[in-house]
């Protein structure tokens, strides 16, 4: 192909892209998840919807592979570049092998972002991550305080001494204990996210600390764990567990009271970030650079970082009043 | 048989010094109600080990058992889910399990595959089987029936079902092992198979029967894993059969096969269980709570291996040995 031929087609698709932009009354924003049927993504997409509806000027496509692959996402993709979409959010299945395609997709202007699971820098815009560990070690810190006025002791159930989520999680909440006048973590015991040990530590905890006050565990595991423990001890009301976990699965310990309140991220609050930061995004109101602030509507700003990455918000915090509108969902 | 009643006492000894060592530290431990409690912990593994050691004493291994715990856990709470009523889940569980121990018997039996080879690959299969079942989903609490998780914390005369459920294994294959044809043909099998199959014992089929027993006794503790964690998935027991085989071999189980007891199976998973429930009370860091377990268990092998130099309980005797 010769370097006129090149341009000429460049100066035709670029007309036409123009030309299709001027024709769109609406946003096309493609929420791209990891596979359909997902509770998690499902409520995602619910999110978008509302943010859609916000915008006005919006029209959500929520799409994915039938199965959690890379090679699903990037044929859904290139579909979605043929549709000439405005905008994909993606949740990727590989950081790495959706890239390609997605740069494909920004080079004929399509506006690209990842939300909850990234990609790697060059295939996105953006990175939306649904919290941070900083946020996260304070949130858990703040579940169990919340329920205790007076202070008391607390102690922690991680997953493995090396799991490295975890440990980042605990060193951010001990940064922040001094906030919190009269809580005392008084242990940090390991349950290897195994239902057995974690039930024993738990007991352990119990049997050891006579004033423990609430049981605080960042894994799905742990928490489900300590909750029977507690509640097989006869000691609900006297030691709160709190944590990381999914509402489904914690349903039964805040019925029964072992558990007063946990947190997690709130897909319906993800997907309707990253479709407002899509939106913006697209129509320029904001750049995505390091340190550049998108609006999330009422999710407030997300504030880049040097990797063009940002966190949403604090995990959301189920209880007694939200539980049973979500451990349908995820 | 005297060399074989010191041992066991010996571990028993050493199962109150560490119960008196870490009372020492935490005076609540030997509390009636904490020991019970620690027993009740330790069921799971008492009855696993139960299982292992019969087929351990016919020359075998069984690494399937803890998938096969998880598999019958997972079935068990999906027909709870389903509204099968719960006498029918635990005959069910038991069968299950049997019929997996039956599928690990009979490539053993019929096709001569060493029995490490079979079960480490029907331990893959029995967890993959829990994730088509699933798409890797859990059974979480609220999603089982009340009676269904009461069941083996319902306390009778003090000790929880569970406990009970333990108890009566303990009698039951003490006596199939020391007072039946059955219970004797394992120890020949493995004692000396040649001979075995002179005094007219199918060594396959005995072996089978083996492999069927600890899959029964792993559906039954499936159901009560599920039940007392009140949680399945597809992780749970996650490298539980190492604990097993740990319990019997502390137990003075010859992993070459034909010597052991009941008695020594169930020692050995009360050492690992005292251990298990001692280290997060006395507060020591956890950094070196896996060092001192394993510490634990090369010491007590070691120790068994001292002991075991003098021959063990071997039945029909390799003719060097008889002469």
């Amino acid at each position: 192909m010769s370097i006129w031929k090149k341009a000429l087609t460049t100066a035709a698709v670029a007309t036409a892209l123009m030309a299709n932009a001027a024709a769109a009354e609406d946003v096309k924003i493609a929420i791209l998840v990891k596979a359909l049927g997902i509770g998690f993504f499902e409520a995602a997409a619910k999110g978008a919807e509302e943010a859609a509806a916000e915008l006005g000027d919006v029209e959500i496509i929520y799409t994915g592979p039938t199965s959690t692959t890379a090679e699903g996402q990037i044929e859904v993709i290139n579909a979605l570049i043929a549709q000439g979409v405005d905008a994909i959010a993606i949740s990727a299945n590989d950081p790495d092998a959706v890239s390609p395609a997605l740069q494909k997709a920004m080079e004929r202007g399509i506006t690209v972002i990842s939300w909850d699971s990234g990609v790697a820098k060059e295939g996105r815009l953006m990175h939306l991550n649904p919290s941070s560990s900083a946020l996260i070690g304070n949130t858990i810190i703040k579940l169990a305080a919340d329920h205790l006025p007076e202070g008391g002791d607390v102690a922690i159930l991680s997953a493995t001494s090396t799991s490295t989520n975890q440990n980042i999680w605990i060193e951010e909440a001990t940064k922040v204990l001094p906030n919190y006048p009269g809580i005392n973590l008084v242990a940090t015991v390991y349950g290897d996210d195994l239902a057995d040990k974690s039930y024993r530590e738990a007991q352990g905890l119990i049997a050891t600390y006579p004033n423990l006050k609430a049981i605080i565990a960042p894994t799905t595991v742990g928490i489900l764990a300590a909750s029977q423990a507690v509640t097989d001890a006869g000691k609900i009301g006297q030691i709160n567990v709190t944590g990381l976990g999914l509402p489904s699965e914690m349903a039964g310990a805040v019925e029964s009271g072992a558990t007063t309140s946990f947190a997690i991220w709130n897909p319906i609050d993800l997907g309707y970030a990253a479709t407002m930061i899509a939106y913006n995004l697209n129509k320029g109101t904001a750049k995505a650079e390091p340190g550049a602030s998108i609006p999330m509507g009422r999710m407030g700003a997300a504030v880049l970082d040097e990797n063009n990455e940002a966190a949403m918000s604090d995990p959301f915090t189920y209880d007694k009043s939200n539980i049973e509108q979500f451990k349908s969902i995820f | 048989m005297s060399i074989l009643k010191q041992r066991e006492a010996l571990l028993a000894l050493a199962i109150l010094l560490l119960i008196g060592l870490v009372a020492t530290r935490f005076p609540a431990f030997v509390a009636p109600g904490s020991l019970v409690n620690v027993f009740n912990d330790t069921s799971p593994l008492i009855l696993l080990a139960i299982g292992q050691m019969i087929v351990i004493l016919t020359k075998c291994i069984d690494l399937s058992v803890a998938a096969n715990l998880a598999l019958c856990g997972m079935v068990a709470a999906l027909m709870n889910g389903a509204g099968v009523p719960l006498p029918l889940i635990l005959v069910a569980a038991i069968a299950l399990g049997a019929a997996l121990g039956a599928v690990n018997g009979l490539l053993v039996w019929k096709l001569g595959i060493p029995s490490i080879v079979v079960t480490l690959g029907t331990m893959t299969i029995y967890r993959g089987v829990i994730f088509l079942m699933t798409n890797g989903a859990w059974v979480n609490a609220h999603q089982m029936t009340d009676d269904f998780k009461a069941l083996p914390r319902a306390v009778i005369l003090g000790l929880p079902v569970m406990s009970w459920v333990t108890l009566a294994a303990i009698a039951l294959f003490t006596v199939l092992l020391t007072r039946t044809p059955l219970g004797r043909s394992f120890y020949a099998v493995g004692g000396n198979p040649h001979a075995a199959v002179y005094t007219g014992i199918n060594v396959g089929r005995t072996q089978c029967l083996a492999f069927m027993i600890s899959g029964g006794l792993a559906g039954l503790t499936g159901y009560l894993w599920v039940a007392r964690y009140a949680v399945a998935y597809v992780d749970i027991a996650d490298g539980f059969e190492l604990s097993v085989v740990a319990a019997c071999v502390i137990g003075g189980v010859a992993i070459a096969g034909g010597a052991g007891s009941i008695a020594g199976a169930v020692l050995g998973a009360l050492f690992l269980g005292v251990i298990n429930n001692a280290l997060p009370v006395v507060g020591i860091s956890p950094f070196w709570q896996m060092a001192i377990s394993g510490s634990a268990i090369v010491v007590a092998v070691c120790f068994n291996a001292a002991q075991s130099r003098t021959s063990g309980r071997i039945i029909l005797k390799p003719q060097e040995v008889a002469r």
